[in-house]
């Protein structure tokens, strides 16, 4: 089993991103789980929402304290919240960042890179300027760096999923699996 | 067709396949998406029902009742304090035989002010004459709601069937949505048997003096009993039709277990692994799935923990003043039979506090542990016991 947790503010569509990658893995023939941490949720507030990937049905139904891989979808999260609490090792950190993967302090345990979602997500106008929606860049990114599936998959699970600007996102999508930038 | 969905969407593909005719509701999380995806089939054409908005939960129930009572088929979805607020409607709808179908969200009551998970609401309700089914998966979900009106339309009782609060409501997994074609054959149209007519009238909700209301309360109690082979036969017919069914209890690795876990809703899902893990490292341990409440399946509980030396009740409610509910129906139930291990009854994970494999495991250490439950409840995880 494969558990991902992915940290963002409310607002930015981490629990939107976990169902993406679950439907886009489920394309793939892999069951799923997706579920946002069970709480509330309060836009600019820290976030969690989780992904378990396996190829037998799911059956534990807890929140993922474990991680294998986490993805941060603002980097001020880093100084607020232990985005490496619990992650195994060599697990990846993805965060969504225009920096080098080398300029974040974490333990050389972990494997960490970055993507320029916020960027990316205002080239093709997702969300407002001031508060980008980052979630179907980051998700092209972490696909990329994990293998954990594929573009096609992901870019058909974007187009759905997405309540707006099916291509937009898809096109996000796309280059941000391009460009991320691995340590 | 095989779809990645939340357990409230699974209730709300459920309640289209059955062909609710009336769906009356009011929203409150973390039920709200169940009948907001509703009322979107509604607006799409795709849900030929009458969709009443109303100002409180004793309304929408109330409007069922009215509905059913004119022999629609009627639908609702409720949580925690929705429920509390419908309880007086809930005996009505009960008392009126009517078949209403109503999906709850299991949320804990405040105050402390909470939206996650916890029995104690649905369970509260055992006395009101509904049906209750507690359920572990997305497609248990959806199939029971199409269950649940086969059974509830023959034995003219109203049928609740309860899910976890965020735990399947807000969780997002692989549901297989069955064709229409399939549920119309499971399911014919409801036909009342007594209805509001105008054409052919008939008195409803009459005063009605002591030498005739018992007699009532005789028949509602029969209609319960029966409910129970109902209940097995219309699991049964779903497999023929779907290849999927549930049981009334469901009997996990029972076989030559000292110590049998007993669970509800979702804990069961993570017991299962917890089970598994045990077994590999030599623990004769097995799980029971406790699916129906009402009516309490007394001879199946009976029957599968014929060769347990312990149980463990694990419960995610508490009936003040005595103990976990599942605890306590267990208990009743062995007591009159052959067989009368001792009975653990714990208590975890109110107010939605997490329930890990951790959690489940450590419970069944314990009972491994101890001969005897040494307490009348035993509390998990709780920070000042």
């Amino acid at each position: 089993m494969i558990e991902i947790r992915i940290h963002g503010r409310g607002g930015q569509g981490a629990v939107i991103a976990s169902k993406v990658l679950a439907v886009a893995v489920f394309k793939e023939g892999k069951y799923v789980q997706s579920f946002p941490a069970f709480g509330v949720e309060r836009r600019g507030a820290p976030v969690m929402a989780f992904t378990r990937i396996d190829d037998q049905p799911i059956r534990i139904r807890c929140q993922i304290y474990e991680p294998d891989h986490v993805v941060v979808l603002d980097p001020t999260l880093l100084e607020a919240v232990d985005v490496t609490a619990g992650l195994k090792e060599g697990g990846w950190i993805l965060i969504n960042s225009e920096q080098d993967p080398a300029t974040f302090d974490l333990p050389a345990r972990y494997r960490v890179a970055t993507i320029d979602a916020q960027s990316i997500a205002i080239k093709y106008k997702l969300g407002p300027k001031s508060a980008p929606i980052v979630n179907t860049a980051i998700l092209g990114a972490f696909a990329k760096a994990t293998g954990i599936v594929g573009l096609e998959a992901l870019a058909e699970a974007v187009r759905e999923s997405v309540p707006l600007k099916p291509e937009e996102n898809v096109a996000a999508t796309r280059e941000a699996y391009n460009s991320v930038v691995a340590s | 067709m095989e779809k990645v969905i939340m357990g409230n969407h699974a209730v709300s593909y459920g309640a289209k396949l059955a062909r609710a005719q009336v769906i009356a509701a009011y929203p409150i999380t973390p039920q709200t998406q169940i009948v907001e995806m509703l009322s979107e089939f509604w607006a799409e054409g795709l849900l030929d029902a009458k969709f009443i908005k109303v100002e409180s939960e004793h309304s929408a129930m109330a409007a069922c009742i009215g509905a059913s009572s004119a022999g629609a088929r009627a639908f609702t979805a409720t949580s925690g304090h929705g429920l509390a607020l419908m309880h007086e409607m809930l005996h009505w709808a009960a008392g009126a035989r009517l078949p209403i179908v109503m999906a709850n969200v299991n949320r804990a009551m405040g105050p402390g002010w909470s939206i996650w998970t916890e029995q104690t609401d649905s369970l509260a309700q055992r006395d009101t004459g509904w049906l209750q089914f507690y359920c572990e998966s997305n497609q248990e979900v959806l199939d029971s709601v199409i269950q649940a009106f086969k059974i509830a339309e023959q034995v003219l009782l109203p049928t609740m069937l309860v899910l976890d609060a965020f735990v399947l409501s807000h969780t997002q997994e692989p549901v297989d949505i069955p064709d229409q074609e399939l549920v119309d054959r499971y399911l014919p149209p409801y036909d009342a048997r007594y209805k509001l007519d105008p054409g052919d009238p008939h008195a409803f909700g009459a005063m009605v003096a002591p030498p005739h209301y018992m007699e009532l309360r005789y028949k509602i109690q029969k209609a319960m009993e029966e409910a129970v082979e109902v209940a097995r036969q219309a699991d049964g017919e779903f497999r023929e039709i779907f290849g999927r069914s549930y049981g009334l209890v469901e009997k996990y690795r029972l076989e030559d277990a000292e110590v049998v876990l007993v669970a509800s809703a979702t804990i069961t899902s993570t017991a299962r692994v917890v089970v598994d893990e045990l077994r590999e490292e030599g623990y004769k341990v097995g799980l029971l799935k406790v699916r129906m409440f009402r009516p309490f399946p007394t001879k199946d509980v009976r029957e599968a923990l014929a060769g347990a030396r312990k149980v463990a009740v694990i419960d995610r409610n508490i009936s003040f003043g005595h103990g976990g509910i599942f605890a306590e129906e267990i208990k009743s139930a062995l007591y009159n039979g052959s067989h009368r291990p001792p009975i653990f009854g714990f208590i975890i994970g109110l107010g939605g506090r997490d329930v890990t494999p951790a959690s489940i495991r450590g419970i069944a250490e314990y009972t491994f542990e101890h001969d005897t439950p040494e307490m009348e409840i035993i509390w998990r995880e709780v920070k000042n016991s």
